[in-house]
């Protein structure tokens, strides 16, 4: 048996989520080679090479693939994949694009987002908003996954000696092209690997309030998110959303603060070791989630928590 | 240009789905359904585009139970043209879903075909791309602007690290985000016309599709259920709390 890791990854880092497909895919009990495709990515084949538990890491590094498209990219993992019995990725925004473009050249289903390998056919994953979790088995000889990075501790990121073959398949569909791109700039740590979140909500009012969180987040080393209702007021950019369709955060604290935790909301941070809301109305469903839940009005409150800590 | 809209039936985003005691299956007894809040998205910027003279008609498709008949009729009162349901029974799994469309794509010929990004029902997000890969389409996916320009379609994407803008030849997919638009309600007279509007029945064999399972549900639990909490009186219990009882500050 024999599994494929899409590394994740900006042409010169790997991509943390890659070390959680990893372990996802030691969990499979085959043997682990990793893809690395990009454009001048050579960087990237060598900590993937270093990353424990790693038999042979592929760089398939040509233009076609420097953006990741997945028109080009899904094409290169279904001729390189044809040769494993599992073709894993992580469940980042690059995963979810390319991966069902894999599973669909390959004629196989693909499972998504899996929480647990209960043996090598058989996997869990959350449906309904994470309201059910769901235990299926695949009847396909080849598995296209794809995993949720909170599920799995991260793969040792040194350690390994794998080995590094050039693949040299060029494939451009031509079909599309990469026009531009704006990508957050932050100093905090990146909001799915950090171990303290703060997300703002609504109640926030507008995006100047977000700064309320800046001072704890500097004193707890945190990342800050959001609701949907806060990205879609506009205070604060579509990348700081958590929930079922923004991105999914199991920090060891999360401080929920001007959020009133709908479901879809809850979906994405509900597995979060310790959780604290702070609401100004008692009867928020969020109370519900909360380890410690704090009645204020957040203008009050937050100020006086920079303060404490 | 036509565009081919996908919509799917599932439960209203506002039901709390659990588990049946037995494991056997969701609980779907006498709960509401509704169109699939990212389908209705997808209609919307159909609609949208016709409205704005770049689209010519606007079809709307369904593949499922004849219950689903209603989802697309509610599409028809947003705005769509007339409506398809590709007859199935039971769950289908995406790939499936894909190849339907593949063969309702062959038939209609849309320049751009508009998808949800994912179902609030199975959370899968996969059959935008599937149909991509499918159809040999290029695609935009989790899209938070759409602006067609001539034969190609410029797509600008919500991804992790924020916002990614790529370009496409016609025809491609275009799978929404939440942030594309905010669909319209529709009008009683909307709704009453809607019922007019034509809508063609297939079966799977009219598309050349055999109807497969890859994929076999077990069982179903409810996830961890989380220890009650306590509410605290002030900041100051708040952080002792945090640094002596959880210990994560
Ligand atoms: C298909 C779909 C997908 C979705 N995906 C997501 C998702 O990924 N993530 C997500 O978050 N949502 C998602 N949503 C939206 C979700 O349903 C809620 O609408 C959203 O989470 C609400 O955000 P909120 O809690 O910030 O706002 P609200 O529900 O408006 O809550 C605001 C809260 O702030 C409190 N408040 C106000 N002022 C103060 C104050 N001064 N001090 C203290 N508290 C105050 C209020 O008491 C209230 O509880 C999705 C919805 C749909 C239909």
């Amino acid at each position: 048996m024999s599994t494929l890791v899409i590394a994740e990854h900006d042409n010169s880092t790997l991509n943390g989520a890659t070390l959680n497909a990893v372990t996802a895919a030691q969990a499979l009990g085959a043997d682990i080679d990793i893809l690395v495709a990009g454009a001048d990515c050579a960087a990237v084949g060598e900590q993937a090479a270093a990353v424990a538990g790693v038999n042979k890491v592929l760089v398939a590094d040509n233009a076609a693939y420097g953006h990741q498209l997945a028109e080009n990219l899904a094409l290169l993992i279904a001729e390189v994949g044809a040769a494993y019995d599992n073709v894993v990725a992580p469940a980042t925004t690059n995963g979810k694009n390319t991966m069902p473009r894999v599973a669909a050249l390959l004629d196989v289903a693909q499972i998504s987002d899996i929480l647990s390998v209960e043996s090598a056919d058989t996997f869990k994953r959350p449906i309904y908003a994470g309201n059910v979790i769901a235990t299926v088995q695949s009847a396909d000889a080849k598995k296209v996954i794809t995993v949720r990075t909170t599920a799995f501790d991260p793969a040792a990121p040194e350690g390994g000696s794998a080995s590094i073959e050039a693949v040299s398949s060029a494939h451009d569909a031509g079909i599309s092209e990469f026009v531009g791109e704006e990508l957050a700039k932050s100093d905090r740590p990146e909001l799915t690997a950090a171990s303290v979140v703060i997300s703002g909500g609504r109640g926030m009012q507008n995006g100047e309030n977000f700064k309320l969180l800046d001072g704890i987040a500097d004193k707890l080393g945190a990342a800050i998110g959001a609701s949907r209702a806060a990205v879609d007021a506009g205070f604060v950019p579509n990348d700081m959303q958590v929930g079922q369709t923004g991105k999914i955060v199991a920090p060891d604290l999360y401080i929920a603060v001007g959020i009133s935790g709908a479901i879809q909301h809850l979906a994405g941070m509900k597995d979060s070791k310790v959780i604290v809301a702070i609401n100004k109305d008692e009867d928020a469903p969020i109370f519900q989630v909360a380890d410690y839940g704090l009645v204020a009005d957040l203008f009050e409150a937050l100020p006086e928590l920079e303060g404490k800590l | 240009m036509k565009v081919l809209v996908a919509v799917k039936r599932v439960v209203d985003y506002n039901v709390k789905v659990r588990a049946k005691a037995d494991g056997s299956d969701v609980d779907l007894n006498n709960v509401k359904m509704a169109i699939n809040p990212f389908c209705e998205i997808a209609v919307e910027e159909a609609v949208r585009l016709k409205e704005a003279g770049v689209a010519s008609e606007v079809v709307v498709v369904s593949v499922g139970e004849k219950s689903c008949q209603e989802q697309i009729r509610t599409a028809l009162a947003l705005g769509a043209d007339r409506g398809i349901q590709v007859e199935t029974e039971g769950a289908v799994e995406p790939l499936v879903v894909a190849k339907l469309l593949k063969g309702v794509v062959e038939k209609e010929q849309p320049q751009l075909v508009i998808l949800g990004k994912q179902s609030i029902d199975g959370d899968n997000n996969q059959t935008g791309q599937m149909l991509g890969a499918l159809a040999n389409m290029a695609q935009g996916t989790f899209a938070s602007e759409v602006k067609v320009d001539g034969d190609a379609v410029s797509v600008t994407r919500e991804v992790d690290g924020g916002l990614q803008t790529v370009k496409l030849k016609l025809p491609a997919i275009v799978t929404t985000d939440l942030r594309l638009n905010e669909p319209r309600y529709a009008s009683l007279p909307n709704i009453m016309k809607a019922k007019k509007k034509q809508l063609d029945v297939f079966s799977p064999a009219d598309l050349g599709v055999e109807v497969k399972s890859h994929l076999t549900q077990l069982r179903v639990e409810p996830p961890a259920e989380r220890q009650a909490g306590i509410k605290v009186a002030s900041v100051d219990e708040l952080v002792d709390k945090l640094k002596n009882e959880a210990k994560v500050i």
